[in-house]
Parts: C-alpha cells; sequence; structure tokens
C-alpha cells in the first residue's frame, strides 16, 4: 500500500471529494495563493500546502482565494452550506476561531436545530492547531475544547495520515458543521494510505494499543508522545490501552467506559490549557460513570494555564512532554 | 443603471413603476405585517408570546417593495425585527403566529421564536438575533448562485445598527471581491436599540459607507412604497446581470420601541406620534395609489378586511395549537448520526 504524509492524504480526500461532488468548494486566504498577483496562481496552495493543486484542477470557481476576512468566509460558508454547496472553509490556524467565533456557534452550529430541522449545514471548518512552532502565543494553540462543546459542530482531530483521509471524506460527506483539527506537526508524518476513496465514521475511537494494566487517551498530536512512552512500558512488560478517540464530537465514551471498567486506571493526555479541556471532560466522563472500576486517581497531563510562551525553553516547558506523561502514569500505575 | 460608485444613486423614476396588481399585493403584504405586529402585540400584553419581540410596524413599505421582485427560490436573511420581511416572502402566516408562540407546527416547529423565525421553502433564511450575523451568510447564499448558475439573489436586510458592525464590512468587501448577486439593505429606522444613529453611525450615512466598499449603493426614503419598489427593480436587474452587490439604504420610522415593553424614555417628546402621523408607509401607498386611480379604495378595504380575518384565524389556531412534545428537546441537533 503507498505511504503518504498527513498533507497528502488530506489533499488526495479533497481532489477525490471535489472530483466527485461539483457542489464541493474550497475557500479560505491562500487556499490557492497569487490572487491579483504579478506571479503564479498556487502558489501556496493553503498556508501548509493541503490544497495545493486544486485550483488547476478545479477552477477558481470551486476554489476560491479570500481575503483575509475570517467571519466573511465562515459566514459565507454556512450560507452556501444552507443553499446546495458543500464548502470546505480553511481558518489557516485555530487561533483564529476568535475572528469568526459567532459564525461557528451561534450560526453554523444552530441552523438545523433552531430553524426545526428545515435547513442543513454541510460544511467543514479545516484548521491547524497544536504548538511546537515557535509560533507563539496567537499561533499555536489547540482550543478543540471551546468546539467540542458546541451543540450542532462536530469535531474531528486525526492524528495519522490514513484517519486524516478517511475523516475528511467523511466530514465533507457529513450534512453538519464539521471542525477539522489538523495538529501542524502532524503534517509531514506518514503511513500507508489507500489511493482509493473510504470513509472512517465519527464516534468510533481507535486503539493504538492494548492492553491491560492502564488505559490512556490521548488528543492529536501528543498521542505520539504517549506511543512512545507506552512501547517504553511495554519493554518493562507493562501493557497499556492507547485510545485515541479520533473525534472528540461524538466522542466514544463507551470505548473509554469499557477500557476503563477492564484496567481501572486512566491517564489523558491532551495540548490544551488545563481547565475545561478535553482531559478534563473525558476524566469527568469517567469519574460519574465508571468510579467503582477506577484503582486510581485519574490523572490529566495538559499544557499549562498560561499563554503558549515564543522562547523555545519555555513553549517545551508549557506543552506535555514524554517525561510528564511517563510520570503521570508511573504515578497512577503505583497507586495502591 | 449605473455602476458608479462616486455618487449616491436615486430611483430614476418614482412615476407609475407599479401596476395595479403588483400594488395590491405589495399592500396586502403591508397590511398583513401591519395587522400580525399589533396582533402579536396584544397577545404578548396577554401573556400568551414567551421571550423577546421587535416589531416591524412602520418599515413595511421596504419588506414589502423589496419582495414583489423576489422569487421564491430568491433569498432573503433577516434581523431580530425579522416578521415583516418573512411575511413578505410569502410565509405562512399561521405558521409564524404557531411559532411565535412556541406552538407545534410553528415554521420552526417552536425551536426558533420570533427573533429565529424561517421558512426555507420561501427562500427566508431566518430572522437572526445576532445583529450583523446575517451579511456574511447571505454572502454564501449568493456565493451558491453565482456558483450553481442560478439567477438567484440574495438580500441581507440590516439596519443602522447593523451596519456598524464589522462582519458587515467583511461580508460587503467579501461580496464585491466575489463580484457576488448580493444586496445589503440597510433600514434605517433612526435607532440601535436605544441609541440614535446620528451618534452612532460615524460616517454621515450609511450609502456612502457601502460606495467605500466599492460597489453602488442607493438611499430611499423607505416610507415611500413605489420609490422602493423602483430602487430594488434596479438593485435586483443588477444583481441578476452578475454586476455584483448592491447596497441600499431606506430611510424608516420605527412606531415601537426597540423591544415590546421598551418605555421608551430616550425618544422625544410626542415623536413616535408625530411619526406614526406623518410617516405611515400605508397610508401614503393607499392615498397615492387611489388618488392616482391606480386602484379603488373599495378594493383596498376588501384587503384589510380578509387581513383582519386571516390574522384573526392564525391567531385562534395559535392559541389552540399545542406546544411541543418534551420528547423533541433533543430532536435535531445534529442532521446526520451523532
Amino acid at each position: 500500500m503507498p505511504v503518504k504524509t498527513y498533507r497528502e492524504a488530506i489533499n488526495e480526500a479533497l481532489h477525490q471529494a471535489m472530483r466527485e461532488d461539483s457542489t464541493v468548494i474550497v475557500l479560505g486566504e491562500e487556499v490557492s495563493g497569487g490572487a491579483g498577483c504579478d506571479g503564479s496562481r498556487d502558489a501556496y496552495g493553503g498556508v501548509m500546502g493541503v490544497t495545493k493543486g486544486l485550483l488547476p484542477a478545479y477552477g477558481e470557481a470551486r476554489v476560491i482565494d479570500t481575503p483575509i476576512t475570517e467571519s466573511a468566509i465562515i459566514g459565507a460558508a454556512a450560507g452556501a452550506a444552507q443553499t446546495g454547496l458543500r464548502p470546505v472553509a480553511e481558518l489557516m490556524f485555530m487561533d483564529f476561531f476568535g475572528v469568526c467565533f459567532d459564525q461557528i456557534y451561534n450560526q453554523a452550529a444552530k441552523f438545523h436545530y433552531m430553524f426545526g430541522g428545515k435547513a442543513q449545514c454541510p460544511m467543514v471548518i479545516r484548521c491547524t492547531t497544536g504548538a511546537g512552532w515557535r509560533a507563539g502565543a496567537q499561533h499555536s494553540q489547540n482550543l478543540t475544547q471551546m468546539v467540542t462543546m458546541v451543540p450542532g459542530l462536530k469535531v474531528v482531530c486525526p492524528t495519522n495520515a490514513y484517519d486524516a483521509k478517511g475523516l475528511m471524506l467523511q466530514a465533507i460527506k457529513d450534512n453538519d458543521c464539521v471542525i477539522f483539527v489538523e495538529d501542524k506537526i502532524l503534517y509531514d508524518t506518514s503511513c500507508e494510505v489507500p489511493d482509493e476513496m473510504y470513509t472512517l465514521p465519527f464516534g468510533e475511537a481507535k486503539f493504538y494499543r492494548e492492553g491491560s494494566d492502564l488505559t490512556i487517551v490521548a488528543i492529536s498530536n501528543p498521542m505520539h508522545k504517549v506511543l512512545a512512552v507506552a512501547d517504553k512500558l511495554a519493554a518493562e512488560g507493562i501493557t497499556c490501552d492507547v485510545i485515541d478517540p479520533r473525534t472528540t464530537s461524538p466522542l466514544d465514551e463507551e470505548a473509554i467506559l469499557e477500557s476503563v471498567e477492564m484496567t481501572g486506571r486512566l491517564v489523558v493526555v491532551d495540548e490544551m490549557t488545563p481547565r475545561c479541556g478535553i482531559a478534563s471532560d473525558i476524566s469527568s466522563i469517567v469519574a460519574e460513570k465508571a468510579f467503582r472500576s477506577l484503582r486510581a486517581p485519574i490523572r490529566k497531563v495538559t499544557a499549562a494555564h498560561s499563554p503558549v510562551p515564543f522562547a523555545p525553553n519555555l513553549e517545551d516547558a508549557w506543552m506535555p512532554q514524554e517525561s510528564d506523561i511517563e510520570s503521570a502514569i508511573r504515578d497512577v500505575l503505583e497507586y495502591v | 443603471m449605473s455602476t458608479d460608485t462616486n455618487t449616491l444613486l436615486k430611483p430614476k423614476s418614482t412615476e407609475q413603476v407599479l401596476d395595479s396588481e403588483q400594488f395590491l399585493k405589495a399592500y396586502r403584504s403591508m397590511r398583513t405585517i401591519r395587522a400580525f405586529e399589533d396582533r402579536i402585540s396584544e397577545q404578548f400584553m396577554k401573556g400568551n408570546i414567551p421571550g423577546f419581540l421587535h416589531l416591524y410596524s412602520g418599515q413595511e413599505a421596504v419588506a414589502a417593495g423589496l419582495c414583489l421582485l423576489l422569487n421564491d427560490d430568491d433569498y432573503v436573511i433577516s434581523t431580530h425585527r425579522g416578521h415583516g420581511h418573512c411575511i413578505a416572502k410569502g410565509a405562512d402566516v399561521v405558521a409564524m403566529m404557531k411559532e411565535i408562540m412556541a406552538k407545534q407546527g410553528g415554521l420552526c416547529d417552536g425551536k426558533g421564536g420570533s427573533m429565529h423565525i424561517a421558512d426555507f421553502d420561501k427562500g427566508m433564511l431566518g430572522a437572526n438575533a445576532i445583529v450583523g450575523g446575517g451579511p456574511p451568510i447571505i454572502v454564501g447564499a449568493a456565493l451558491s448562485a453565482k456558483t450553481l448558475g442560478t439567477d438567484r439573489v440574495g438580500v441581507a436586510f440590516g439596519g443602522d445598527g447593523s451596519s456598524n458592525q464589522g462582519t458587515t464590512f467583511e461580508a460587503m468587501n467579501l461580496a464585491v471581491v466575489l463580484k457576488l448577486p448580493a444586496i445589503f439593505l440597510f433600514e434605517n429606522n433612526g435607532y440601535g436599540e436605544g441609541t440614535h444613529a446620528r451618534y452612532a453611525v460615524g460616517s454621515k450615512d450609511i450609502a456612502s459607507r457601502a460606495q467605500g466598499f466599492g460597489m453602488p449603493a442607493y438611499q430611499v426614503d423607505g416610507t415611500d412604497l413605489f420609490a422602493v419598489y423602483e430602487t430594488c427593480r434596479e438593485a435586483v436587474a443588477h444583481c441578476r446581470a452578475g454586476k455584483g452587490p448592491v447596497t441600499i439604504e431606506a430611510t424608516v420610522p420605527r412606531f415601537k420601541g426597540h423591544f415590546e415593553g421598551d418605555p421608551q424614555a430616550y425618544r422625544g417628546e410626542k415623536e413616535v406620534e408625530t411619526l406614526m402621523k406623518e410617516q405611515d408607509c400605508l397610508v401614503m401607498a393607499r392615498a397615492r395609489a387611489v388618488k392616482e386611480k391606480l386602484v379603488k379604495a373599495k378594493d383596498l378595504d376588501r384587503i384589510d378586511q380578509e387581513v383582519a380575518e386571516l390574522i384573526d384565524e392564525a391567531t385562534q389556531a395559535a392559541l389552540a395549537a399545542p406546544a411541543p412534545e418534551d420528547s423533541e428537546l433533543l430532536k435535531n441537533v445534529y442532521s446526520s448520526d451523532y
């Protein structure tokens, strides 16, 4: 099977969806790049190169470079979704949600319910997230929790290229507003990805590892740090269920609860600030629904309660690291 | 029409622009809006309507004049003061009354209410309770029209209040950049809630501000149905011809408070009384049409009677209808599996 990067997998999904369905459009800042300039078009293909090649293939009517105008991009996508198109809007950095949040949580998320089921909003909002690029406080945040809490939105955060393609094709087919969170650290990671189209269902967790001593749930990029730690522990004879929910809304509660009921121990890892984050949410669900199974306190490993700092040493300290994950795991395992 | 963006535009002619059939249709629409608003005001005071109400009374000529030019598959998006737009676009008045009373059979199954009333079969994409929330969405509807190659237009109603919102600026700019068939129709009723437009609108008017985005802009007396119709006729033709967006600023009176129950201490002595006496679009439209022998007074009287009966019927039906079932709570949060 061919090996593709996370970037290539999403690009291929977009190509295939656009080829199959003429109502799929892509819009956003620099999705092609070079509009109105003297040089060449498709100069960027999206800030991370994910939409490269779409403009030459599908033309300006369906691959739309916008001004820097986040509220209008998301509003336009929502209005187009209500009236017959399937827009995939790119927001570049998840940090920019603040500029256009009304159009996401008051508009797109609510159309279907607020209008008695008579409107649909089949749109995807792609955004990049995650620290580690030394990009500072306004280009590094993972704000997945802010959209996960909104009824009407679905939230997808793939951790590998295979999942990214299948989940993107599902997101475009879905009739709700889907927030597609791409961790920028993952763009150059690769794995086997089939050439043909396939979808992966929302709300079905993936088990990266299976074991009986501990349950680890991780969201987005920290998953790869978790796997390194889990493999290290495996060499010591400690086996873990390592669960990637893949979508935070809907959330596969059942997979997490079943695992915790077996292992009795839970560590949850995300790269969000610690209050009201996904790790907190999953912890509360387990505390509420699987309390009797727990044999140790739940531990969360998250980012620090501060803006993301610029200085590399500080940013590294801000992010959850393998050592933090390992230490939390050992604490939970040693608790009697 | 001219696409000159340096001069504010006025309609070319207000002479005999409406034929009698069109006038009767517009008059029925205006009368229905007025009677509907009067009735729900009364029902609100009786405690039969939950929540907030923002009434359109005084602004009827704008919705009615524009919607004469639109088809069911053209799009409008409205504001928190949206009943008039909904009625003019052709929504069923009985289902509207049920919605506003939070009853089964309401346009949105009782989930939306006055501030989120919508009728997608009529291209009415919803009242919107976020001031400035609608313009970006109508850009999307206009984008659909352009991308799918239909000749539909999208109209975003707004007020002097929404004219100051950043979302509105972004929407106007994007509509120009993508040359979309969108109309930004600002009904300047003088008030954003309890603050006057002469304080809150930094430019001397809204239309010239829109011109700054590079689109033609009209100013029109929104109490004059004939002038509204002619202005909108030119604007809609401009959009359907693929020439890009247009802004219209229509000056209108607000006969009611920001919301029902608003004591309106901020309004001048006898201000509302004078506006209702001197700037009632229904009275003016009727007087002109009869004077110019476009229609007969008795035909208008008959419409008044029919509308009164319809509003009675809608009120009785809505009062009698059951509230939504409790089991509806979690229905339609998502449209695909969750």
